[in-house]
């Protein structure tokens, strides 16, 4: 036994002749937060299927709670939950309904499941549309249905393929403290998403996964130092006023596309801000426009693939 | 509790909401019955009084008009993400099958009833005798276990709901070309010996037979074969189709 939750080496997968996951090597100490970013069609929900599973890997070993997913699949299936990107709710049963079926596939006995079926309710708000049939719940509250379901009967490792896609920015950040509660509980989590921020927020690692081969892997500190940081992005109304202020500002450089346009490496926070506008108003340099630019997936996938992750999709 | 049990009782919860499934299982057959008794049976010399040449027919219409209901409650199971959380349980692989086999069977032997007490109230009777009635139960019970596990197959074997659905219309419509309604002997060339070869007529062939207290025991085999045949085709393609998809 070791203290992996999830160990992956070797891991390849194709689907006839096109090659998914080319050989993923991964390691999720039990307890953190492991999170797979990469844009849409990088492999990210192949890997969630292999590892919970759904489907056969071609090649490699994957261990999940110490158990071999070929060979150990019972065990595997024993210890963990899934919540893929699509609710899976049986939405002709009632939200207490939906709750009750997990409790009973888990086999909890009847005092426990109520009491388990309780607090899941209460904790995710669905108390009130209990006994409504799930067909009638928002896409969100579907997404925390589902969520609850997966958490019937205490699962060790929980994997969340894209929990947020889809959702309001006020369910998501729900969404993120629930997730933020279970790790505090103690479940490892293997979480998926196209959003850098999301990663960022949540998880101990991040593996950056692109057309099937892991590009990047390491804390969220550790890959935001091989991207190009935040910056300040400042327009002027003419080449007088950029002039002055690339003097002024040394670690300034020019905006490769716009030609009025200064880039300012800034953490974006308000000192700092404040001192940049500070020491161009001192100057008397006038700023046209000031927006603050925070790195996005885009920028991970330019810093280290040298293509955009929009051109991924286009693909 | 096992497996199966937990998701029997989900699918019982899903009939009993979709009351629509139930009404035209019942309903069509016993429309159908009205008519042919009152309408169109008259012009038949069957031999027989017709309701009781027709009742064993209707039985199993009966049971084939409940099945699109099934194919298309498999077919949403395996298109809705519901599926996956099973697979990814360790729960019994079959066990999501035999559940929506075990709710066909009983919305059939529901219609079934309905079909029977309808029969009865137009004059149906049957000399049988008990051993004879059993048989008939039993081999309504096994038709129907067969067939339901086909159209849970083709249910699971279709990409949308529609097609799903189209899927089991076969189904539905060969007990009409078989003895269900006239005798094969009155059927033109070509149909006749459609009708004569395929598993409906020996089925009906050997409820009407208990039903009316002569059993033949030459079709009573062929019906159990077809039964057993297409009970496991369908059971073997529906399990291998279910581990197939994703």
């Amino acid at each position: 036994m070791t203290t992996s939750a999830i160990a992956v080496s070797g891991l390849r997968k194709a689907f006839g002749d096109k090659v998914v996951l080319d050989g993923i090597d991964l390691d999720v100490p039990a307890g953190t937060v492991f999170s797979l970013l990469g844009p849409n069609g990088a492999g990210k929900t192949t890997t969630v299927n292999v590892l919970t599973t759904l489907m056969r890997a071609d090649g490699g070993t994957v261990c999940v709670d110490g158990h071999d997913v070929a060979t150990g699949t019972k065990a595997v299936r024993a210890a963990i939950g899934v919540t893929g990107q699509f609710a899976a709710v049986d939405e002709m049963l009632t939200g207490q309904e939906n709750l009750q079926l997990m409790a009973d596939l888990r086999r909890l006995g009847s005092g426990e499941a109520s009491r388990v079926i309780t607090g899941l309710l209460e904790r995710f708000d669905l108390a009130e549309s209990a006994q409504k049939l799930a067909a009638t719940y928002s896409g969100g509250m579907r997404r925390k249905l589902d969520l609850a379901m997966t958490l019937v009967g205490n699962p060790k490792i929980i994997f969340l393929d894209e929990p947020t896609t889809g959702l309001d920015p006020r369910s998501r950040r729900t969404m993120w403290d629930i997730i933020r509660q279970l790790v505090a509980e103690g479940v490892t989590i293997f979480l998926t998403t196209q959003y850098l921020e999301e990663a960022d927020r949540l998880a101990d690692r991040i593996a950056v996964l692109d057309q099937g081969h892991l590009v990047a892997q390491g804390t969220p500190g550790e890959l935001k130092r091989q991207i190009p940081g935040s910056h300040v992005r400042l327009r002027f109304a003419g080449d007088l006023e950029l002039d002055s202020a690339l003097r002024i500002l040394t670690d300034s450089t020019r905006d490769g596309q716009e030609d009025l346009v200064l880039r300012v490496p800034s953490d974006g926070g308000a000192k700092s801000v404040r001192a940049l506008l500070n020491q161009l108003d001192a100057h008397s340099i006038e700023v046209e426009e000031f927006s603050v630019h925070t790195p996005d997936l885009d920028d991970v996938f330019l810093a280290l693939t040298g293509r955009t992750s929009t051109k991924v999709n286009a693909r | 509790m096992s497996d199966s049990m937990i998701m029997l009782r989900r699918n019982f919860k899903h009939t009993v909401r979709n009351p629509v499934a139930v009404f035209n299982a019942v309903l069509f057959p016993i429309v159908l019955m009205l008519m042919f008794v009152y309408v169109i049976g008259g012009a038949f010399n069957v031999g027989v009084k017709y309701i009781d040449y027709a009742t064993p027919g209707m039985i199993v219409l009966a049971i084939c008009y409940g099945l699109s209901a099934t194919a298309l409650a498999v077919n949403s199971d395996m298109t809705k993400g519901i599926i996956n959380r099973f697979k990814v349980m360790d729960i019994s692989r079959s066990a999501v099958l035999s559940g929506h086999v075990v709710a066909t069977m009983l919305r059939s032997l529901v219609a079934i009833a309905a079909i029977m007490g309808v029969a009865f109230a137009l004059g149906f009777r049957s000399p049988a005798s008990f051993l004879e009635w059993l048989g008939a139960i039993g081999l309504i019970v096994l038709v129907s276990f067969a067939a339901s596990w086909l159209t849970v197959a083709l249910g699971l074997a279709a990409k949308t709901p529609e097609s799903a659905g189209m899927a089991v219309v076969p189904l539905i419509l060969l007990p009409f070309l078989s003895s269900a309604i006239v005798p094969v002997a009155t059927m033109g060339a070509g149909v006749r010996q459609f009708a004569e070869y395929q598993p409906f007529t020996p089925i009906i062939e050997t409820l009407r037979g208990l039903l009316a207290g002569t059993p033949s025991a030459g079709d009573a085999v062929a019906a159990v074969a077809w039964c057993a045949g297409i009970a496991l085709v369908g059971y073997l393609w529906a399990l291998s189709t279910f581990r197939k998809r994703a």
